[in-house]
């Protein structure tokens, strides 16, 4: 169980360093499905269905989003040398180690967190259920859903379900005021 | 252990994307990349071996794996969705303004 999902997580990797390097944007949008489509297979190996067939209608939906916007605009990526060539000599470009050394920073802040979360953390596998114990055994009882996650969902946390409906009408709206909105010259 | 940490990994490889790519196309890309980590990381500390999904069935056994996760990450995933569609906008926008995707020549932000 582990060794697959970890084949998977791994593809899902190289998909997304492909997608980040990749020199036409159409190319990076459909590598960029690896990681997605990979992270359905690996939801339904945890035993989450409910979250596989969300997360495989989303992606479907941003696939096609991020399509449209590359026809409608260019496909070209923009490249950026790692050393310029000035009169016959190299020199090593500013701006390029000013990135990679901000890159570096960052991940070793996120590794240092990272360290200090997972310390705590069960190993994988082994899980103890200490909230979700109530929803498990008297849910069927409680809310009369047999699918205990859509219970939890609509029933016992359904004001955060209201605040996710709120949130997606405010993208919503956000979206059609971004695109009608004409532009001062 | 070791899912956990090429879970990381995945989220420092759309981190580095969003910092140093120059493309606003791949910089959304890159905070996809990091959100679609961070839902595998917490359905990966939701799972127990040998646990089934928690669908309750009569005469079924007992032994779910942790049903709040999941309720947690599909709001997760659908606002994931709404935010993808904000930035998209904004990026269409910026190109029918600029004529580019390059943030570097975008600098007249104002009006």
């Amino acid at each position: 169980m582990e060794a697959i999902l970890a084949v998977i997580i791994i593809l899902m990797i190289a998909g997304s360093i492909y997608t980040l390097h990749a020199r036409d944007l159409l190319s990076a949008v459909i590598s960029y499905g690896i990681t997605g489509f990979g992270l359905v297979i690996c939801f339904l190996l945890l035993k989450a269905p409910d979250l596989a067939i969300a997360q495989l209608v989303v992606e479907i939906i941003t696939l096609i989003i991020m399509i449209a916007v590359i026809r409608i605009s260019t496909r070209k990526d923009l490249t950026e040398k790692t050393t310029i060539r000035v009169e016959g000599e190299r020199y090593v470009n500013l701006r390029s180690v000013v990135y990679f050394v901000t890159g570096g920073v960052f991940i070793l802040g996120f590794l240092y967190f990272f360290i200090q979360a997972t310390s705590v953390l069960d190993p994988f596998g082994v899980h103890s259920v200490r909230m979700a114990s109530v929803y498990i055994e008297q849910g069927v009882d409680l809310t009369g859903a047999h699918n205990l996650v859509a219970g939890v969902l609509f029933d016992f946390r359904a004001f955060d379900t209201l605040g996710e409906a709120t949130i997606l009408i405010t993208a919503v709206i956000g979206v059609l005021t971004v695109l009608r909105l004409k532009g001062k010259k | 252990m070791i899912l956990y940490i090429l879970c990381f990994i995945l989220f420092l490889v759309g981190l580095f994307g969003a910092i140093t790519r120059r493309n606003v196309i791949k910089i959304v890309l890159g905070i996809c990349i990091m959100e679609y980590s961070l839902n595998l990381l917490l359905i990966l500390i939701g799972y127990m071996e040998d646990g089934v999904s928690p669908i309750v069935v009569k005469g079924g056994e007992s032994n779910f794996v942790d049903p709040l996760p999941q309720a947690m990450v599909i709001t997760v995933i659908v606002i994931g969705l709404a935010t993808t569609a904000m930035l998209l906008a904004i990026a269409i926008r910026l190109y029918k303004k600029h004529g580019t995707f390059d943030i570097r020549q975008i600098k007249n932000l104002k009006g």
